[in-house]
């Protein structure tokens, strides 16, 4: 009996091509459809559904990532056959229709790193979709989860602090309050400035996947690497990825007038000298966003230093603080000079 | 592959569930009793198509995180608001999001339940075009204190905006807030024991009446900021409210601008122009029945008016006022005058006409950048000026009347 599941299981494998045959292929017919599968197996993007083997145009990294709980990501992106991306002038990037951007969440010292959740960005005809999915407990599949869920997880932080926090997986409007851009959602990492293809993705290869890849220039610094920018480079960089999704005029934040986009002027709009508007108790007591030269006063850190929903800032994705994070801004404001900067 | 195509199979049975147009508005009933009740609530929220009732039964929701909606024309519809019958969504455990519901889509209606103790905002809805607000009731149920959320309720970039019959006590900024919107009527509402009752911000074309606001800091705020995307504030009616007793101490935290609304604040006009105050009724307010401002922090904004213009306040009732002036060197000008200042007071900045048959105080500053300690108070007489030509009044869309009668 043990045999006959052996063979039967090794004659599946050849059917379904992982020895051998053709490559695993995603199910770009569910893709491009309008359905919200409740397994992610059902994409296809994941070969005999291991999430260490991604079905991948190309798998990407970004020189400063989003802060989520120390969580370590995976990203790739699945661009239809025979379709390409094109970076805009801006420098965000226009997906073809059917393209997916995958991104799982893990930490490496839990459950052998093993994701949690797995979002998936999904291109459709009707506009993009985001479907978050999180990992059953045996590890086979990943479940639908569109209202979201706090799933509870310990990990330590890297500098050896042991976190035991209820892990937000967001819900699908949640997605969309961070991807929104002017009421529709538009993918936030892959940006001409921000993203990093690997190393061995070179010239024709990465033609194979986007019409102008000469347009790709991550001139984002690494928020954690000195040698790559200034303090305030790094910091701007930092802002840029981890607020300005929501801060700029067209996104969840736009009534702040708070707008942290690494091109925005580093000025009243950027938080130096700002009064709270509808920060509440976000304020924490003090008169402006940035006080030059006075990190301690500057409620911005405060927000970010915060566990309290009313006041911590980002309002979603963060349930722990991000401590490394928080130092570089506060390096950051202490070296403005006072008196406006 | 077999069991490939039967996964196959099982995904086209799906596809058909939630692909399916829907051939008339359906109801979505979510009961508050069931352990999973959070999530399927959440989950009704999202499902719904434009058209549907997400209908909330009777009892008890004990929330861990924000609520949202993102479907056009959803009704979100309970049971009531009062506690032991209506629908209740607690927040007391709230551990995510910014407020407890958050609307992003056009043409919602919520109606008949109540938010409780939400750890930030209470009911917030952006760039949400004629949203409808109705017998709804927001509340820290703890009373006046600075660790509740700021706003109870909150619409903000939205046009044709309606809060009808809410009821809303203990937000640590304003009870209800409307900011950046186009095209308001807030009515028949009453706000208590928050810092600020009602309060119009950076907004145009208002309605503001027939609502309660009393024991709370100050009443009702007409506003303008500086730095945000929408300012000019103007075209604001604010009448035939009853405005009283608004005397709890300000709670909310220094640096929010209503933290320096001084307690005992009737109707407070900062920084609009074309603000009417008529037909109100004012009594209780230890500092001023109506105060009209220009805005007095530094600012550079080279599009911002910070002067209050074009403000007729007539016909209004007034009561007792002015008796405990909470602002620097109050207590002294109201000694200096025999232990009252009038009831209508004026910085000096910008114009009014004030046609109503009770004194003006002004504190001649009428250059916003001086400071406050150089104030020559005296007596003004505004009723000389000529007001200017009446506003019309704010008509929403009938779609919206029509859900609320």
């Amino acid at each position: 009996m043990k045999r006959a599941v052996a063979a039967l299981a090794a004659a599946l494998l050849l059917a379904s091509g992982a020895s051998g045959g053709a490559p695993p292929r995603v199910d770009q017919a569910l893709i491009d459809g309008d359905a919200m599968p409740p397994k992610l197996s059902a994409f296809g993007l994941f070969a005999a559904n291991d999430p260490a083997r991604p079905v991948a145009s190309f798998a990407y990294t970004l020189n400063t990532p989003l802060f989520s709980d120390y969580a370590e990501k995976h990203r790739f992106i699945s661009i239809p056959a025979g379709t390409k991306a094109h970076v805009r002038e801006d420098g965000t990037i226009d997906f073809p229709v059917g393209t997916v951007i995958v991104k799982s969440f893990g930490w490496p010292d839990r459950d052998g790193g093993r994701p949690v959740e797995t979002r998936l960005l999904i291109h459709r005809a009707t506009g993009w979709t985001a479907l978050p999915y999180i990992w059953d407990a045996d590890g086979q599949d990943a479940s639908l989860a569109i209202a979201g869920r706090r799933v509870p997880v310990t990990f330590k932080s890297p500098d050896g602090e042991a976190h035991s926090i209820r892990y937000a997986v967001p819900n699908k409007n949640q997605c969309k309050e961070c991807h929104n851009l002017a009421g529709v959602i538009e993918p936030i990492g892959p940006n001409a400035r921000n993203l990093v293809l690997p190393a061995a993705m070179t010239g024709d290869a990465t033609r194979l996947y986007f019409d102008n890849p000469e347009a790709l220039k991550p001139v984002l610094p690494r928020w954690d690497d000195p040698k790559s920018g200034t303090v305030q480079e790094r910091a701007r960089a930092y802002l840029d990825v981890n607020c300005s999704h929501c801060h700029n005029p067209q996104g969840s934040a736009s009534n702040s007038g708070l707008f942290l986009r690494w091109t925005d002027p580093v000025g009243v709009n950027y938080g130096i000298g700002k009064r709270p508007t509808a920060a509440g108790r976000g304020s924490g007591g003090m008169d402006f966003a940035i006080k030059p030269g006075d990190p301690d006063h500057s409620f911005l850190i405060y927000r970010l230093e915060s566990l309290d929903p009313g006041i911590a800032m980002p309002e979603l994705g963060r349930g722990v603080v991000h401590k490394e994070g928080v130092a570089l801004l506060r390096q950051w404001i202490a070296e403005m000079p006072k008196e406006g900067g | 592959m077999p069991f490939l195509g039967l996964r196959h199979a099982a995904t086209l049975a799906f596809v058909a569930a939630f692909a399916a147009s829907p051939v008339t508005a359906k109801t979505i009933s979510v009961s508050a009793g069931t352990p999973d009740a959070n999530e399927k609530l959440q989950e009704a929220l999202i499902l719904a198509e434009p058209g549907d009732t997400v209908e909330l039964g009777a009892g008890v929701w004990k929330l861990t995180d924000g609520l949202s909606l993102d479907v056009d024309n959803v009704t979100v519809r309970g049971a009531g608001t009062k506690d032991g019958e209506g629908s209740i969504l607690d927040f007391s455990g709230q551990q995510g999001a910014g407020e407890g519901l958050l609307v992003t889509s056009d043409d919602v209606f919520l109606t008949n339940f109540a938010v409780l103790n939400t750890r930030g905002d209470g009911i917030k809805s952006k760039d949400a075009d004629r949203i409808v607000y109705h017998q709804l009731r927001v509340e820290w149920t703890a009373g006046p204190k600075a660790t509740n959320g700021a706003y109870g309720v909150y619409p903000v970039e939205s046009s044709d905006v309606l809060i009808d019959s809410v009821y809303v006590r203990g937000a640590s900024d304003a009870g209800i807030y409307v900011g950046q919107s186009k095209n308001i009527i807030v009515r028949d509402s009453i706000a208590t024991e928050n810092v600020a009752g009602i309060e119009i911000e950076n907004s145009f074309d208002a309605d503001v009446h027939d609502n309660i606001a009393t024991k709370n800091t100050g009443g009702i705020l007409v506003f303008d900021l500086p730095n945000l995307p929408q300012q000019g504030g103007h075209n604001v009616r604010v009448f035939e409210n009853i405005v009283n007793d608004n005397s709890t101490p300000n709670f909310a935290p220094k640096g929010n601008i209503v933290a320096s609304v001084p307690t005992g604040t009737g109707v407070l006009v900062m920084a609009n122009r074309n603000v009417e105050v008529f037909g109100n009724s004012f009594d209780q307010n230890g500092t001023a029945n109506v105060m009209i401002v220009g805005y007095r922090y530094d600012q550079k904004d080279p599009k911002y008016q910070p002067l209050p213009r074009a403000i007729v306040v007539r016909d209004n009732q007034h009561g007792k006022a002015g008796y405990a002036p909470a602002f620097a060197g109050g207590a002294e000008i109201a000694a200096a005058m025999g232990g009252a200042i009038p009831p209508i007071l004026w910085d000096g900045a910008g114009d009014a006409v004030v046609l109503d048959t009770v004194p003006v105080l002004s504190l001649n500053l009428p250059d916003v950048t001086t400071p406050q300690s150089e104030a020559k108070p005296a007596p003004a007489d505004l009723s000389k000026g000529t007001p200017p030509a009446p506003l019309p009044g704010i008509t929403l869309p009938e779609s919206m009347e029509a859900k609320v009668q």
